[in-house]
């Protein structure tokens, strides 16, 4: 008898005071979508027709364009470098923060976050205070003649810095939730320190850590404000991709601008490909506190 | 034990070789030496550099470059329009994350893929199809003109950037939050006689609030730095439409490093006053979903 009566109360309940109204449903649904389209979809669409208004063959010139190709090669090449740096440091950090207790963790944690809420530019101008004409470690290279800045290495290093706590903040609430008990059980099987990374960690996080990859991967490849500060912007040598949208934007180019600019489009569409797919079929196997 | 062994343990010593006398898991001092060689390398000396740089010029010209009325144009600018992208991005990441919590509808999983366009999306592209977007001739801008609307070149262009860039970060932190948002306790309400509307605003609000904030802060923590997306839209006239960062990339440009650097300086210590909040309210987030105890639980199970 009481359990009827609870289960009614609760059908009751959850119809009518648990949820709202249709006509209010909708209306929330209809403003969310609006917003979104306008805000989100809008925008990536107008990349793509600003890029074809021309016709096909503006299209295809701008993307063949010599400066347009060794601005494709630059960014590749400085993502080749910036994306494992910071893989091979994000597993360390999550390997000593995770699977250890030290004082300091928590801080050393914001620390790694820190990159995040610096701006692009600052990001840039660190550099260029330290391996810029007057700059402070600049008696360090004077040795090697070696040229930083407004030349690749300032780009690369500008690249590590932005990009610097994705793959580490993919892998530390993941391994948190593991544990370590996957790794005694196989150093208590014998197994050493490298054997047990190899081949009990990394397959753990696997996904995890290939969802990290992509998301450095596209923030390395699309960076503007650091990389500019650094770059020079020298047609053909420093210039990357984002760049070079910049220099035939400024140029009233549009349609090329548009043109290279749907290239990084396109490569932002991939990673939100690849990304969904990762956490439709992987989801248990990533972070549980997921938050991009 | 090893010099390199000994010196790790000494600056971070592991608590679990404290207990243990010997830690099971091997390479503590390897990877947190390289952590902190790197995280030193990469991030700490350049940014000190920052603070370096600042201190040999005294305080008197410190203070000459941060009182110009042009600096303070840049940062009261840079403020506000984030501060105002934030709080729009607070209105509608939080019923976007309502919508996509509670309700079914169709083309829901292209939608939810979509939000995270603008961290996948490069800066330069977002900035210059925003302003081909409302720019008079525009898609949107054309709608706009005839009421006397103008968005591009303005400071409202600014705005409109900024709120692009700071979308998923409040529907990112809410959504989890709100997926964990015991129905039992609306139920609860509602039989105790509470309207709909009571229960969302007593029960549901109080719950998500803190993970509401945290969306803000970070969205505004991201929005104030923002350089790429806003340059294209913003016209960056000096005391009008020019956002701190530009004016870094101007002084620059200009060899002026005094400035430059000052101007860095005071954006970098509102960064770590930022960040500093941001962690308080993630940690004041995850003591209030643990404090529910049927939450707690939950987590306990999972």
């Amino acid at each position: 008898m009481s359990t009827v009566n609870s289960a009614a109360i609760a059908r009751v309940a959850h119809s009518s005071a648990t949820t709202e109204a249709p006509w209010v449903r909708y209306t929330l649904v209809a403003l969310a979508l609006a917003f979104l389209a306008a805000f989100l979809l809008l925008p990536l669409v107008s990349v793509f027709t600003e890029a074809l208004r021309n016709g096909l063959g503006t299209y295809i010139e701008a993307l063949t364009d010599a400066d347009a190709l060794a601005a494709i090669k630059l960014t590749l090449i400085a993502s080749a470098i910036a994306v494992p740096a910071n893989l091979v440091f994000g597993v360390a950090a999550a390997w000593a923060i995770t699977k250890f207790e030290f004082r300091g963790k928590t801080f050393l944690t914001t620390l790694i976050d820190l990159p995040f809420s610096v701006s692009p530019v600052v990001a840039g101008l660190v550099y260029v205070l330290m391996f810029g004409a007057s700059g402070w470690a600049r008696p360090l290279l004077d040795t090697t003649n070696m040229q930083i800045i407004f030349a690749v290495p300032g780009i690369v290093l500008a690249n590590i810095f932005v990009t610097f706590p994705f793959v580490a903040r993919e892998l530390i609430p993941l391994m948190q939730e593991q544990g370590t008990d996957d790794e005694q059980a196989a150093l208590s099987l014998g197994a050493n320190g490298w054997q047990t990374f190899w081949h009990v960690t990394l397959p753990n996080v696997r996904w995890a850590l290939l969802y990290g990859v992509l998301l450095c991967n596209a923030r390395a490849m699309g960076e503007f404000g650091a990389v500019s500060v650094v770059s020079g912007h020298i047609r053909g040598k420093t210039n990357t991709v984002p760049l070079h949208v910049e220099i035939l934007y400024n140029e009233y180019n549009f349609a090329a601008a548009f043109a290279v600019a749907s290239l990084l489009a396109g490569l932002a569409l991939l990673t939100l490909g690849l990304k969904s797919l990762l956490e439709t079929r992987y989801g248990s196997e990533l972070a549980r506190s997921q938050k991009h | 034990m090893s010099i390199s062994t000994f010196l790790a343990r000494g600056l971070f010593q592991s608590d679990a070789a404290r207990t243990t006398t010997r830690s099971p898991i091997p390479g503590f001092p390897l990877a947190l030496g390289f952590t902190l060689f790197w995280l030193g390398l990469i991030v700490l000396l350049p940014l000190a550099g920052v603070f370096f740089k600042t201190a040999t010029l005294g305080p008197a010209e410190i203070w000459h470059i941060a009182s110009s009325e042009r600096v303070l144009a840049a940062l009261r600018l840079s403020f506000g329009t984030a501060l105002l992208a934030a709080l729009l991005n607070a209105v509608f990441g939080l019923l976007v994350a309502w919508v996509f919590v509670r309700y079914e509808f169709p083309g829901k999983r292209l939608f939810d893929a979509a939000i995270d366009l603008p961290f996948a999306l490069p800066t330069a592209v977002a900035g210059i199809a925003l302003t081909a977007l409302y720019a008079p001739n525009g898609w949107i801008g054309s709608l706009l003109e005839p009421l006397g609307l103008k968005v591009a070149y303005t400071p409202l262009g600014i705005v409109v950037a900024l709120t692009f860039i700071g979308l998923p970060f409040v529907v990112r932190t809410v959504e989890p939050v709100l997926r964990d948002v015991e129905r039992e306790f609306e139920e609860a309400a509602a039989a105790l006689g509470a309207t709909r509307a009571q229960t969302i605003v007593r029960v549901i609000l109080p719950s998500i609030l803190p993970s509401l904030l945290t969306g803000f802060a970070l969205a505004f923590a991201r929005g104030v730095g923002e350089y790429g997306s806003v340059i294209f839209i913003a016209g960056n006239i000096p005391f009008v439409s020019e956002i701190a960062p530009l004016l870094i990339v101007i002084r620059l440009e200009e060899f002026n490093y005094a400035a430059a650097t000052t101007v860095a300086a005071l954006m970098l210590v509102v960064s770590f006053a930022m960040l500093l909040a941001i962690n308080a309210l993630q940690a004041w987030s995850n003591r209030h979903r643990s404090r529910h105890p049927a939450a707690a639980t939950k987590e306990n199970l999972r």
